[in-house]
């Protein structure tokens, strides 16, 4: 997998969790995932189309999620709350937005699929071309994970190919 | 959450009044509570774009903020359809997609300004007094500061 594609989720997610939580964000552990996805607790997930193919999955334990949709609502929340998975998809969306905004300036075109939650404990097991990146955001209100599997389209390579040729 | 200088009508000194547009109710209670510190008021929320019109000529609020990305009709669509029936409607787009081609698809269809989530109040607020122009003012209430 490119990094040139996951460097702006990575940016994208690190401005939007340290501004949304007003605290610092430490960017930890990157690990390939060769496995099918394991959830840790509330899962958000979103599908893009286009020039880069794939899915954004992100993840945060069950107290860390109370704790950030408590956070953003100014009031404690119970476990389960809506507005917890409300808050992790609109943070994923937040995410995404950011970054594809950025690749969209670099001429890739998107189509971003509105989130869905994951309810069962393992995903699809992620195939040779879209392997998938596991990355850890340590924050003040516990670790929040992002799990990015991207392509390019066929599309997209045939042009870089053609163009090339 | 910080307290901001209410900006209120200049007309008839009354809150500013808002219509909240998104699909996620965790946006919307983010956007309501940011328009209280600015001392606003909610008129409604819509949950999309075929909603937001029906709710705009039922309240007439001051400022619309529309997401984009939305069920049954986007939000640019909407603010097409608004502005062509109230050309005086003052919409700002706010979302988290803030690539040029959408922010210059909303402004060239009538919305007057684009704010990218996640939102800064301190960035929303400014961008309201200048989209208010004359009609909004700015109150120095004891105590509020931005």
């Amino acid at each position: 997998m490119k990094m040139e594609l996951i460097q702006p989720f990575i940016n994208a997610a690190d401005a939007v969790l340290s501004q949304g939580l007003q605290g610092s964000t430490k960017v930890g552990n990157l690990t390939m995932e060769e496995e099918a996805y394991r959830r840790k607790g509330v899962a958000g997930m979103i599908a893009l189309t286009g020039d880069i193919e794939g899915r954004i999955i992100l993840d945060l334990e069950p107290q860390t999620a109370v704790r950030v949709a408590s956070h953003y609502a100014g009031a404690d929340l119970p476990e389960s709350d809506a507005l917890i998975k409300e808050t992790i998809f609109e943070l994923a969306n937040q995410v995404v937005g950011n970054a594809i905004s950025a690749l969209n300036d670099q001429g890739f075109h998107f189509r971003v699929h509105p989130p869905l939650l994951l309810t069962a404990e393992q995903g699809d097991k992620t195939s040779e071309d879209t392997e998938a990146l596991m990355i850890l955001f340590e924050t003040s209100m516990g670790n929040v994970f992002m799990n990015v599997a991207l392509r390019y389209s066929k599309r997209r390579m045939a042009d870089h190919a053609a163009a090339r040729a | 959450m910080e307290q901001f200088a209410p900006v209120k009508r200049s007309k008839d000194g009354q809150p500013v009044r808002y219509l909240i547009v998104d699909d996620s109710v965790f946006a919307r209670k983010n956007l309501a509570r940011m328009i209280e510190t600015f001392g606003g008021q909610v008129a409604a929320e819509a949950g999309d774009g075929l909603t937001a019109i029906s709710e705009f000529d039922r309240t007439h609020p001051d400022i619309v903020l529309m997401d984009i990305t939305m069920p049954q009709m986007e939000g640019i669509e909407a603010a097409e359809r608004i502005v062509q029936q109230h050309p005086e409607a003052r919409i700002v787009m706010v979302s988290s997609v803030g690539y040029q081609e959408n922010i210059v698809a909303a402004l060239q269809r009538g919305a007057r300004h684009f704010v990218q989530k996640p939102v800064k109040p301190e960035v929303l607020y400014e961008v309201i007094k200048y989209v208010l122009g004359e009609d909004g003012a700015v109150s120095n209430a004891a105590g509020a500061g931005a």
